[in-house]
């Protein structure tokens, strides 16, 4: 597995060096508590929806507690990507193994960009939707106790209609992570809140995925939040993998440093680069001059 | 229901003002008796008819027609309404035909109602049923149907077993909806087993009505009139306050 994923980053042309980079793989297995994330595996993973195929002969391999980000333009493929990984959906061709099994809807846990809790439910309860075979008290425990992780212990009994936007979504990481996932699916989960909140929350998720060590994969349309969360960014794009990124940088990092100023451009590179072509205008120089500033 | 809470209290102006009026108007003699009897005559054909028991044993059988007809219509519109939104070949099977039968009024059946049941109770029954079937079902379809996609799939995402997906996501998702329906079909209840009653029956308020017609006991009428609208508002009061009861998440129901 390990030499697939190697063969497929020396052959994108940015991965060169990243695959170069000194002490990339190991690093997150070392990070990963305990080692209790499940690997994640896709091979000649295709996706068509009719005549329409979204997802091409796809290879990809994560090991257990990394934390990966998938970025791409809309329509790439990430959702049916992630509805794959989780179990959802049927390939259409290929194999997709979380810990070398099929995916079921036990072995992971994922967040909408929208909170997805429901409204007839207290947030206690909500919480209570991501717990499976526990006996009463003790699932109520969990709850509470994921509720505590995030920071909301004390609206366990609350609506979540009076709950504002960035606790609701808090109310769903605590849902996904109650049953402490091997695999935690991310689809877009910070997209809809404000910058401010969406930063905290990036440290929140950081700092309980280190502690908990599950496997992260992470669909974001921001670049940034993806360097500063992710072991390894894979760009996607005409149904396959067109970069794939490791993020060799210490943590927490901090936004905006040179280092993560440096891949950005590398991705948004890859990301603009036939469009660059293209139309000969300045926008891509205006854009990665303010990013080198 | 906390009817006299002081906010509601409100409410009773404009009745009260209203038999305040009638009552200085019939004393004044603007009105005759014979056309609309005083407020004062109406509550002692009310005294009357109470102490005599021929008020209870009528309130008593035309709620129990309400009730039954209620519950085997309002119970067969909810049973149809939930499969045709949780299966799409139950509704192409049975959508179709309910939605021809709909566009009947129900009222229309009447003549057929008594000859094939006569004036007995199942006419009655049948009628009120009928009726009330129609926007239980219809509110129902539709509260299902319109049931949020993303909180359906978030369930099978979960894990949920399809029950437990019908009793937390479905069921409370559509109970909004069907509380529109249900509320809309007391009213219909009430009209048909009124003009079932006023027209073939020997017993119930509609058929007390009519008698005292006979006897040009005008009070009496006016005295059914008002019962109806005091029961039509009592089975609303229970009907609004299930609806509280159960939605007490929605936020226009939490409390502030
Ligand atoms: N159930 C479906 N039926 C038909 N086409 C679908 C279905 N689901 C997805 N598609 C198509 O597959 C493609 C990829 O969809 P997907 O939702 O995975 O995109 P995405 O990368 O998540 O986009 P976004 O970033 O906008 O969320 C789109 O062109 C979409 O129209
Ligand atoms: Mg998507």
């Amino acid at each position: 597995m390990t030499a697939r994923t190697f063969s497929a980053r020396l052959l994108s042309p940015r991965g060169l060096a990243a695959a170069f980079a000194p002490a990339s793989a190991p690093k997150p297995q070392l990070r990963a508590a305990g080692g209790r994330g499940a690997s994640v595996t896709l091979r000649g993973f295709s996706k068509s929806f009719g005549p329409k195929q979204v997802l091409k002969k796809l290879d990809l391999h994560a090991p257990a507690g990394q934390f990966i980000a998938i970025v791409g333009k809309s329509g790439c493929g990430k959702s049916t990507l992630l509805r794959a990984i989780l179990g959802l959906d049927q390939p259409t061709d290929g194999v997709v193994t979380v810990a070398d099994q099929p995916p079921t809807s036990d072995s992971a846990r994922i967040m909408f960009q929208e909170p997805r809790l429901l409204p007839w439910a207290r947030v206690l309860d909500n919480v209570l939707v991501g717990v499976r075979g526990l006996g009463k008290i003790e699932a109520r425990e969990a709850a509470l106790d994921a509720l505590r992780k995030v920071g909301l212990g004390d609206r366990a009994g609350e609506w979540p209609s009076v709950l504002s936007g960035g606790q609701k979504q808090r109310v769903a990481l605590a849902r996904a992570l109650v049953s402490r996932p091997r695999l935690l699916a991310l689809d877009e989960p910070l997209g809809a809140l404000d910058a401010l909140t969406r930063i905290e929350m990036q440290n929140l998720l950081e700092r309980i995925w280190q502690k908990q060590g599950f496997t992260a994969v992470l669909v974001t349309h921001d670049v940034s939040e993806a360097l500063a969360l992710a072991d390894r960014v894979i760009v996607l794009e005409d149904g396959g993998v067109s970069l794939d990124l490791t993020v060799d940088l210490p943590r927490p990092r901090r936004r905006g440093s040179p280092g993560i100023a440096r891949l950005e451009g590398q991705i948004l590179d890859r990301l603009f680069g036939a469009a660059d072509r293209d139309a000969p205008t300045d926008l891509h120089g205006d854009l990665a001059q303010e990013l080198y500033a | 229901m906390n009817l006299f809470k002081s906010g509601d209290l409100l409410a009773f102006v404009i009745p009260v003002g209203l038999i305040l009026v009638w009552q200085a108007l019939s004393s004044a003699g603007y009105l005759a008796p014979e056309v609309l009897p005083a407020p004062t005559a109406v509550a002692l054909a009310g005294w009357r008819l109470a102490t005599s028991g021929e008020l209870w044993t009528n309130i008593a059988i035309s709620a129990w027609r309400a009730g039954v007809g209620f519950l085997i219509g309002g119970g067969i519109g909810f049973a149809f309404g939930l499969a045709n939104g949780l299966s799409k070949l139950s509704e192409r099977l049975t959508d179709p035909t309910i939605q021809m039968v709909r566009t009947i009024p129900h009222l229309a059946m009447i003549p057929l109602v008594i000859l094939w049941f006569g004036i007995d109770e199942t006419a009655k029954i049948f009628l009120v049923a009928l009726g009330v079937s129609f926007p239980i079902y219809l509110n129902t379809l539709h509260g299902v149907r319109t049931v949020d996609a993303q909180l359906v799939e978030m369930g099978r995402a979960y894990g949920m077993t399809p029950v437990e997906l019908f009793l937390k996501v479905v069921l409370p998702g559509a109970l909004p909806s069907i509380f529109v329906g249900l509320r809309y079909a007391l009213g219909i209840m009430w009209l048909t087993l009124i003009v079932a009653e006023t027209i073939s029956a020997s017993s119930g308020l509609g058929y007390m009505a009519m008698n005292a017609r006979e006897f040009m006991l005008v009070d009496v009428v006016v005295l059914s009139i008002l019962i109806y609208a005091l029961l039509g508002k009592l089975a609303d009061s229970v009907a609004r306050w299930l609806e509280r009861a159960t939605l007490s998440w929605h936020p226009a129901y939490i409390a502030r």
